[in-house]
């Protein structure tokens, strides 16, 4: 499974990979909100915690394709479902190298991209945590819906339909955790009920897309 | 015959008439979703007896 | 009763011979409940003395709002059917079943806004129930784009199934959170109007009878889409057959 890992990693930072696309729409949507909604830095400093989140998650959606496409194109996928490996542990796997080469950059960058939307002081530090929890449960559920639409052309918006609902929860609740703690407020209850749901969706969420993936594969 | 509704006329006017609208839209796209099929089916069998 | 009895109906060809008997029956059913309570709560209730002439936009939100909801769990349990017991007449029924959840749940939507907006003065408020409402369209949307989108019927339905059950527990966590979210604002400002306790007599039975109304009318158009799926499913295999004899 380790090599599993670092295979579709060194893909995905390879050129053509699209590594820093994900990077730069995040980056693009943030410049672009002042031009939306005013430049007055009150307004931006109250609606940078949602923004970010939204960008990170938008940025996260916009890559899901991505996890099975090339495998699926050239075949590997099948080699894959064939190999000693259990579908859920290949998926798992699918799940854990899409957090690390994309959404952890996202994580990284939301920080730096809260200067330019006046995110308050204490904001940073909830940002950073809430989508450092949040994130994995996007990329699971994403790697769900990326498996119900493997092998369909033009299947990305299909995908963008399918796993945006499912990314509600989370984004309720990272975007709660990230807003009470630029404001200052109690984050506890947020914080518990997003690592909770993410906890459920990386046990629990592996099992429909190994079974989703064994269907298309048929 | 409409019994007075005062100042609430536009909300519940709107809401049984968007409400009808939409049933009476989704039984007219069912009814003729069924017969258009149950048509094609009809032509489908037939085409293959005369075949088969 | 033996409900063995119950999986015969299964078979396509006997759902098909049994529903011709008994769908005319409902669907006169459906549209007598559905004008018997509808006239009844329009013209025969006084208002309410708090929310004047709106009250009688519950006969329409309340029994709506009612069948998007069950709409969901009847596909819930038809898609667990076809999982368990690979029932195509099962796994057709949820695909017949969630047009007609959809367009309750528009229903529901638009009723509870125009029903919010003397109360709220904008046209859309984010109501925690209304706001569920929405988010459980979204899930009837993706659902239906995914059959739409499969072409092998056996990969389709079991994918959608598959969907199914996860869009339940999301949908499910999705009313928590969106609770959660919407717990500061607007505390009084949900309909209340739809619990026993909260609705005065004169209104609870009309209201009774527009829910039978609308519970017979979503069972009269599953039976009637859920038998056009089937004819569609036989004229596709046909279609095949065709193209791979000739």
């Amino acid at each position: 499974m380790i090599a599993l890992l670092t295979r579709d990693m060194r893909l995905a930072v390879r050129a053509g990979g699209g590594f820093g696309l994900g990077l730069a729409f995040f980056l693009i949507v943030v410049v672009l909100v002042p031009f939306g909604v005013g430049p007055q830095g009150a307004l931006l400093s109250k609606i940078a915690p949602g923004i970010l989140w939204l960008g990170a998650l938008l940025a996260c959606l916009l890559s899901l394709d991505r996890i099975f496409a090339l495998d699926w194109e050239d075949g590997s996928l099948d080699l894959l479902a064939t190999a000693p490996l259990p579908m859920e542990g290949i998926v798992s796997v699918k799940a854990l190298a899409h957090w690390l080469t994309t959404s952890l950059p996202l994580v990284l960058a939301a920080p730096v991209l809260g200067v330019l939307l006046n995110l308050p002081a204490p904001g940073f530090g909830w940002l950073l945590v809430s989508l450092a929890l949040g994130t994995p449960a996007l990329s699971v559920i994403g790697t769900f819906g990326a498996a119900l639409t493997v092998g369909l052309k033009r299947g990305g918006l299909l995908l963008s339909l399918l796993v945006l609902p499912l990314y509600v929860p989370t984004l309720i609740f990272g975007a709660e955790v990230a807003r009470r703690g630029a404001e200052g407020y109690d984050v506890t209850t947020p914080l518990a009920l997003l690592a909770g749901i993410t906890c459920g969706t990386i046990a629990l969420l592996p099992f429909a897309s190994a079974a989703v993936l064994k269907i298309n594969l048929r | 015959m409409i019994p007075d509704l005062g100042k609430y006329a536009v909300p519940v006017l709107a809401s049984y008439g968007v409400s009808l609208l939409l049933i009476a839209g989704l039984v007219w796209a069912s009814l003729r979703r069924s017969a258009r099929i149950k048509r094609a089916l009809e032509e489908t069998e037939s085409r293959r007896k005369s075949n088969g | 009763m033996n409900l063995n009895a119950l999986w015969e109906y299964a078979n396509p060809k006997k759902f098909i011979a049994t529903t011709d008997r008994v769908l005319p029956f409902v669907a006169w059913m459906a549209a007598l409940l559905l004008v018997t309570g509808l006239v009844w709560g329009f013209f025969f209730t006084p208002d309410d003395y708090k929310q004047g002439a709106t009250v009688k936009i519950i006969y329409l939100h309340v029994p709506a709002a009612l069948m998007a909801i069950n709409a969901w769990l009847m596909m819930l349990v038809t898609s667990l059917v076809w999982i368990v017991r690979r029932h195509h007449v099962s796994a057709l029924a949820a695909r017949a079943a969630a047009p007609v959840g959809m367009v309750m749940t528009l229903i529901a939507l638009a009723t509870g806004a125009l029903w919010g907006q003397p109360m709220w003065g904008t046209w859309w408020a984010w109501d925690p129930r209304l706001t569920s409402f929405l988010v459980l369209f979204l899930f009837y949307l993706g659902y239906i784009a995914l059959w739409e989108a499969i072409e092998n019927d056996d990969t389709a339905a079991d994918l959608t199934s598959i969907l199914c059950l996860v869009g339940s527990v999301f949908a499910l966590l999705s009313r928590y959170a969106v609770n959660f979210w919407n717990q500061g604002l607007h505390q009084g400002a949900s309909l209340s109007l739809d619990k026993k306790e909260n609705v005065a007599d004169v209104f609870w039975y009309p209201l009774v009878v527009t829910i039978a109304g609308f519970v017979l009318l979503f069972v009269a158009l599953v039976l009637m889409r859920t038998r056009t799926e089937i004819r569609a499913r036989r004229m596709r295999a046909l279609l095949a057959r065709e193209r791979m004899q000739a």
